[in-house]
């Protein structure tokens, strides 16, 4: 009983959070263009799928993954967990390395929840169509788990050892800026969208989590200010491995354009 | 059948997050999990709803998202579409959860660093303020994307401008504000957001003439990922 009532509860929640978009295409729809959505039906039934399956899978991150994953990320960065763990010796202060864990769980769920990122997915079924199969589902999904895993794993290290963050955005940006002269052309605009799409429901919610818990026990440092910031590494590395996908993929086929240009 | 298909292809997409789970706890952190059974439930909540969102993605989300693009670009009314645009960033974003959770930490955070008084009214005020400046700045951004595919301007330029601008609003921007503001980036674009917008852009890349759904269709969250690091640096900077 208790259970129906928190999908109901749950369901209320997503339609609330959908019901402005559905205005306004509905209202564009029917004031503005005028004519009947082609497969209207089919379409309402595609909504529904959509709310349903959202509302059913956002109950079940709050019902397992966010429970165990802010756990785990409480336990890890834990002081008495790193004392146990430590690499260098007893006694004096904690060194960066210490906090191997931490490193290696941030990149390992950055990785894995992306995998899972429903608009992510999204986002690569879309690309694959437009490209006619060029950009593989599954290669521009593993590029972006990737600079997100490195992403997280960078932003953890950065909150460990407390350099500011402008430095690693700025000097990302340079990169991304840089790789954008030297990647095919008809993937730039796509790793640019995947910066963004990675970072929604499964993904952000957990990092935080990651974040607050590293700022709160790491010496020195503030959550208000330091348990920030790791989302925006999310969103930059991302960019850097889609386009390195990409001028790998033309690297390794120099004959064959299929990714360059078209 | 197509459902089972892809029930198969969520229990797969969900693989390495238990592994990931199930390595730190068995060997790292060695400790039980407190509600095994509710961890298991909660598992196949998450694959079934995977699979029905992107089963419901392609019936529903895709297909609106284009139609809608064709159907403006036949009408031919920029005026119309941009209003739409619009509209579509903006009512988006304004009732998105994360970025009300991430809002209501900023006031926070502005509170504790001197910013604001460090009362209830004005917390509620300046995370309102912050969270209707990041709606406009997405709306803003769906607009200035929408009318690149237009105009066939090229992104990389405009990106680029966008960066320069961060960079230039990271050092005159206050320092406590800066972490928020990188992040407000990325909480904006929402799971419902993603695909029409991404199906709007690409649909409004392949019907205009001259246009490569691929060089000009995509980039619309990139414009939506960049706009509210400015904005809210300048909002830390007014308010």
């Amino acid at each position: 009983m208790a259970f129906v009532y928190e999908l109901m509860s749950t369901i209320g929640t997503t339609i609330r959070d959908v019901l402005p978009i559905a205005m306004i295409i509905f209202g564009f729809q029917f004031f503005v263009i005028r004519r009947p959505i082609p497969q209207f039906k089919r379409v309402l039934i595609g909504f529904l799928y959509v709310l349903l399956g959202l509302s059913l899978f956002l109950l079940g991150l709050e019902k397992a993954l966010f429970p165990i994953g802010r756990l785990m990320a409480e336990q890890l960065t834990a002081p008495d967990f790193i004392e146990q763990w430590r690499l260098t010796s007893a006694g004096y202060g904690l060194h960066w390395s210490d906090y191997y864990w931490v490193y290696l769980f941030a990149f390992a769920i950055g990785a894995s929840t992306t995998i899972a990122e429903p608009s992510l997915i999204a986002v690569a079924i879309k690309a694959n169509e437009v490209s006619a199969g060029a950009i593989g589902i599954w290669g521009l999904r593993l590029a972006v788990a990737l600079g997100v895993a490195v992403g997280i794993a960078l932003g953890t290290w950065r909150i460990v050892t407390g350099y500011p963050i402008h430095w690693f955005i700025i000097a990302g940006y340079v990169c991304v800026v840089v790789q954008t002269f030297f990647a095919p052309k008809s993937i730039v605009p796509l790793a640019y969208d995947s910066g963004g799409v990675t970072t929604s429901t499964v993904t952000v919610p957990l990092v935080a989590a990651l974040g607050l818990g590293l700022a709160e026990t790491v010496p020195g440092r503030s959550p208000l200010i330091d348990g920030f910031g790791l989302i925006a590494f999310a969103s930059l590395f991302p960019m850097i491995t889609v386009m390195g996908y990409a001028q790998m993929s033309v690297w390794r086929q120099p004959r064959d354009k299929t990714l360059a240009v078209e | 059948m197509v459902l089972l298909k892809s029930l198969l292809g969520s229990l797969r997409d969900l693989t390495p997050i238990i592994l990931v789970i199930a390595f730190f706890q068995i060997v790292v952190l060695q400790q039980g999990v407190p509600d095994f059974l509710q961890l298991i439930i909660g598992f196949l909540l998450v694959t079934l709803g995977l699979t029905f969102f992107i089963y419901g993605l392609e019936m529903g989300l895709f297909p609106i998202g284009e139609s809608m693009a064709y159907a403006f670009a036949q009408k031919g009314s920029v005026a119309w579409l941009l209003v739409f645009s619009f509209a579509l960033g903006f009512g988006t974003t304004v009732a998105e959860p994360a970025l009300i959770a991430v809002s209501a930490e900023a006031a926070d955070v502005a509170a504790l660093g001197g910013m604001i008084p460090d009362t209830q009214s004005d917390r509620q005020s300046y995370a309102n303020g912050l969270r209707l400046t990041v709606a406009l700045s997405v709306g803003l951004a769906i607009v200035i994307g929408v009318l690149r595919i237009l105009k066939g301007w090229s992104i990389q330029y405009m990106i680029m401008a966008g960066y320069g601008l961060v960079v230039i609003m990271t050092m005159l921007a206050p320092r406590e504000i800066i972490g928020i503001a990188y992040d407000s980036g990325g909480v904006t674009t929402s799971t419902i957001t993603v695909p029409l917008v991404t199906a709007l852009g690409v649909g409004l890349a392949s019907c205009i003439e001259g246009r490569n759904p691929m060089i000009d269709g995509f980039g619309l969250i990139a414009f939506a990922s960049l706009t509210p690091m400015i904005f809210v640096m300048a909002y830390g900077m007014v308010v």
